[in-house]
């Protein structure tokens, strides 16, 4: 059961303007669409100010005076915005901790282990249950569906970056390195390129013979 | 057009039609709850789905454009078997408390249920609950309810024009919401509770009151604005209990404004319900008769000039051609019924009504507002100068307006200057406005009472009239010169004649010891102060506000819920209203009062039953004779209202409501109102407090 309204008891800020970085983003975004077509800017500003909140404050969501100021940009209504806001999952329309750890455990990650990336992420944040945040506000966990990397399940997504062929382990390690400001290379964490097979490739491992 | 066969019956339907108004010219009813004829189609409840021959599965009707030949099949096994299902997931989470539903008895989805539903629930699991919404104070929102067929998301951003509401999140977590717990911004916002298929939205002032089964329903007219929107009065006992629009696709369409709808819980408070007379500075309770007496010992020896007539905003036809009988007969010629001191030019009917009609809005392509904030003065008007926007697309309807609006209009409008001096500068077409207007091929312009109450009235009048000559605004086939008007009783005062004659007094004339005897029929929308000191004042109405306190005998009158009457709208069309209910205590009929009092002081008027008078009102203008029409008719005649158009003052037009809730004594004495303008004019005072 469920029984939620977006945005009842959440502290907002007072105010919110777009960052100088942000705006050269804007301006970039903006100019892929006709003027009067500039609603479509939606997602796109959406991201830059979920961005910009997380470099500023450390806490990467999208407050409602910013997507006020997006849809004073955009003209269009607020709710408008509000409304793909919250369709949306990637966008966080409450504060999150520092670090967003985003667990996939559909299918493919689940066959694969993800029940010991979750565990470990819970052991090693103290996070009691998905959509809460770490008592030390770093880390907020978050159960979401396919990321589209099952090849390298299980998945683990820390703000932008996809962390791959996990284990408890290897997640405890991940998380104490985040939690000391590193920022780990993302990608498989075991021996594999890519979505390449793991342990190097298995197919054409020679070159083809020469023509002639 | 298309020819389909519904159910064996061949029917002939427009191009582009959908299946469903396929199914409807062919006589059968398709349940649904998303799709409503005023607005956009969505095509997400699903209740709609019929059968269409070689179609792979049921079709949603409401979406699903007709073509040549098409077979739709509207009662079949499958067409019932798909509806059960709908219904079926529809009640999965719609929680069975229709007993304490306020909607119950005139719900779609109860109704539906009752031909679709299933007599147990197969759902076992938890359902979901969503927490209540504030909109303010007209609309309650119990929102578990909510079967989220977006009618109220469309209604309030297609046709009320207010974007604020919307559907957050998704899946099961979909809520309806304005996100922000704001009073919703829409004098047109009641009309959510009856465009909710459910009872997720209703009305908050009514809630718990009655079942639509115990109301009586009669037919009534709104007297709030000048629209003449037709309503339906549901009383119960001797009580109104509430008014609902009802269709009249020329007037409102199906929309009444927030004030019709809510205001008359005035009717119960501060009700004039017995006469009174003054006796020595007091206010003392009295009979008919000693009333009257004391009325016609005043006037004994007052010569007929010294004797003056003001009538107010909500008065119907009838009384107001009885008032001006009688000061006739006492020989006066003050009468007037234009309290605010408005000026118009009454040769001719084209200069004082609204000549495109309101359903003309729709075929006008361009439009000059002067003087007038229509979302405010006529919020239902409004909405189809709104709906000719929408439907014109970008630029199609260019809207220049003359007068700063003091809320938004709800769609876009230049705003050319804030006075009249703009009227010069598009006649000469030095502003580019004036070209937008000429190159229209049906212009329209809409002249407020922020221009008609000023000095220069008739110049604006004049220079307005000119400028719609010049630009093809009136011609033989086409009468775009409307004036808007904000009095219900306005027009058919001026049909009537209801302004002095010659050598009478006009209101202001009245004022300062200009009359001795003042006969106030509901009139309070002026400054009694400045009533003369030594003038004796007669109040005859149904409420006790400014002008009541003022008076030196009040005549307790009938409000419009409790008399028969004929108004005359904006447009100049006559409607009826009918009685609903009596009036309180010993208050009577306005009519009947004049009648009474005309025996009394020996001037009997020729009528004594409200047949005679309509004869009589027929006879005193034809207009009376055509109940309900109008003829839409070009201007034949050019020739404009007397006034110079040069003669306009640069003054900036003022806005003739500042506060929409409170415009009449009925609703000043509404609680409902009050609590309104607290909430959305006065928000700051509130904070204060
Ligand atoms: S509140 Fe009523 S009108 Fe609005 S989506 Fe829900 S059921 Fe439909
Ligand atoms: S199932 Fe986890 S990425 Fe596809
Ligand atoms: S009425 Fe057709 S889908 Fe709702």
């Amino acid at each position: 059961m469920s029984a939620h309204s977006p945005i009842d008891q959440i502290e907002q800020p007072a105010s919110f303007a777009f960052d100088e970085e942000s705006e050269a983003e804007i301006a970039t975004i903006l100019a892929k669409y006709p003027a009067e077509r500039k609603a479509s800017g939606t997602l796109p500003l959406l991201y830059v100010a979920q961005k910009q909140m997380g470099r500023l404050t450390g806490s990467a969501w999208v407050p409602r005076v910013a997507m006020d100021e997006i849809a004073r940009r955009l003209e269009v209504a607020p709710i408008r915005v509000y409304e793909v806001a919250t369709f949306y999952l990637m966008f966080n329309t409450r504060p999150i901790g520092r670090y967003h750890l985003q667990v996939c455990t559909t299918t493919s990650c689940w066959l694969r282990g993800s029940d010991d990336v979750v565990a470990a992420c819970k052991k090693a944040t103290g996070i009691a249950a998905f959509g809460q945040s770490s008592a030390d506000g770093l880390f907020t966990l978050t159960e979401v569906e396919c990321l589209g990397a099952c090849s390298n399940a299980p998945v683990l997504q820390v703000d932008d970056d996809f962390y791959e062929d996990l284990d408890g382990p290897r997640t405890v390690e991940l998380i104490e390195a985040l939690r000391r400001g590193e920022r780990p290379t993302p990608g498989p964490t075991i021996d594999r390129l890519d979505s390449a097979p793991a342990g190097g490739r298995k197919t054409l491992t020679d070159s083809p013979a020469e023509p002639g | 057009m298309v020819k389909v066969t519904v159910d064996g019956i061949q029917v002939e339907v427009p191009n582009g039609s959908s299946a469903l108004q396929a199914c409807e010219a062919a006589g059968k009813e398709i349940p649904r709850f998303c799709f409503h004829e005023r607005l956009s189609v969505a095509g997400n409840c699903r209740m709609c789905l019929v059968q269409v021959v070689r179609a792979p599965k049921p079709v949603a009707s409401c979406g699903f454009p007709v073509a040549e030949g098409m077979e739709i099949l509207t009662d079949t096994e499958i067409v019932r078997k798909a509806r059960r299902a709908v219904m079926e997931f529809l009640l999965i989470n719609h929680p069975l408390d229709c007993p304490i539903c306020d909607q119950g008895g005139e719900c779609d989805l109860q109704d539906q249920a009752f031909g679709y539903g299933a007599d147990h629930s197969r759902y076992q699991e938890a359902k979901r609950a969503v927490t209540d919404k504030y909109l303010g104070p007209l609309v309650k929102t119990v929102m578990t309810r909510c079967i989220q067929c977006t009618r109220c998301v469309r209604f309030a951003t297609e046709i009320a024009g207010v974007p604020e509401l919307g559907a957050v999140s998704r899946g099961e977590n979909m809520e309806i919401t304005n996100y922000v717990e704001k009073a919703l911004t829409s004098e047109l916002s009641g009309n959510l509770i009856d465009i909710c298929p459910v009872g997720a939205l209703t009305s908050k002032p009514y809630a718990f009151t009655a079942r639509p089964w115990e109301l009586k329903r009669t037919d009534s007219i709104d007297v709030f604005d000048a629209v003449g929107t037709n309503t339906s009065l549901h009383v119960r006992g001797s009580a109104v209990l509430r008014i609902v629009p009802r269709v009249n696709d020329e007037v409102n369409e199906e929309w009444l404004a927030d004030k019709g709808r809510f205001a008359m819980d005035g009717l119960k408070h501060r009700r004039l319900d017995r006469p009174w007379v003054r006796v020595h500075g007091k206010l003392q309770p009295v009979s008919w008769q000693d009333a009257f007496v004391a009325i016609g010992r005043r006037l004994d020896g007052v010569a007929g000039e010294r004797i003056g007539a003001i009538v107010g905003d909500l008065c119907d036809a009838e009384s107001m051609l009885a008032l001006k009988d009688l000061m006739t007969a006492l020989g006066s010629s003050n009468v007037d019924c234009r309290q605010d001191g408005a000026q118009y030019d009454v040769s001719r009917r084209e200069f004082y009504t609204f000549g495109s009609g309101i359903a003309g809005i729709e075929e006008a392509d361009a439009l000059l507002i002067v003087g007038s904030v229509p979302r405010q003065e006529a919020p239902v008007l409004n909405a189809r100068i709104r709906k000719r926007f929408v439907a014109a697309g970008r630029g199609g309807f260019p809207i220049g307006m003359i007068g700063e609006p003091t809320a938004d209009p709800t769609y876009r409008a230049e705003i050319l200057g804030d006075g009249p001096g703009i009227l010069a500068d598009l006649r000469s077409g030095s502003h580019p406005f004036a070209d937008v207007l000429k190159a229209a091929k049906r212009p329209m312009m809409i002249v407020g009472h922020g221009a008609l109450v000023r000095e220069d009235a008739r110049a604006i009048l004049a220079a307005c009239w000119a400028l719609a000559v010049e630009v093809g605004a009136v011609g033989p086939d086409w009468n775009g010169f409307n004036v808007l008007h904000t009095a219900a009783s306005r027009v058919a005062g001026l049909d009537l004649g209801l302004l002095p004659g010659s050598g009478g007094r006009s209101a202001a004339g009245m004022m300062s010891g200009g009359v001795d005897v003042l006969w106030l029929l509901g009139a309070d929308e002026f400054h009694t102060a400045q009533i003369g000191a030594q003038t004796f004042v007669v109040y005859q109405g149904h409420h006790g506000d400014a002008a009541a306190a003022r008076a030196d005998v009040i005549l307790p009158g009938a409000s419009f819920a409790e008399k028969s009457g004929t108004y005359v709208n904006t447009e100049g069309r006559v409607q009826r209203s009918f009685r609903a209910v009596m009036p309180p205590g010993d208050a009577r009929e306005d009519w009947r009062i004049l009648r009474a009092f005309s025996e009394v002081v020996g001037k009997t008027l020729p009528y004594d039953t409200l047949e005679a008078l309509r004869d009589r009102l027929a006879a005193a203008n034809p207009v009376f004779r055509v109940i309900g029409g109008r003829d839409v008719a070009g201007v034949s005649d050019l020739t404009g209202p007397a006034g110079d158009p040069a003669a306009v003052s640069p003054a900036p037009f003022q806005p003739v409501i500042d506060d929409y809730y409170q415009t009449n004594p009925i609703c000043r004495a509404s609680p409902t109102m009050g609590e309104c303008s607290r909430i959305y004019v006065h928000p700051r005072t509130v904070a204060a407090e």
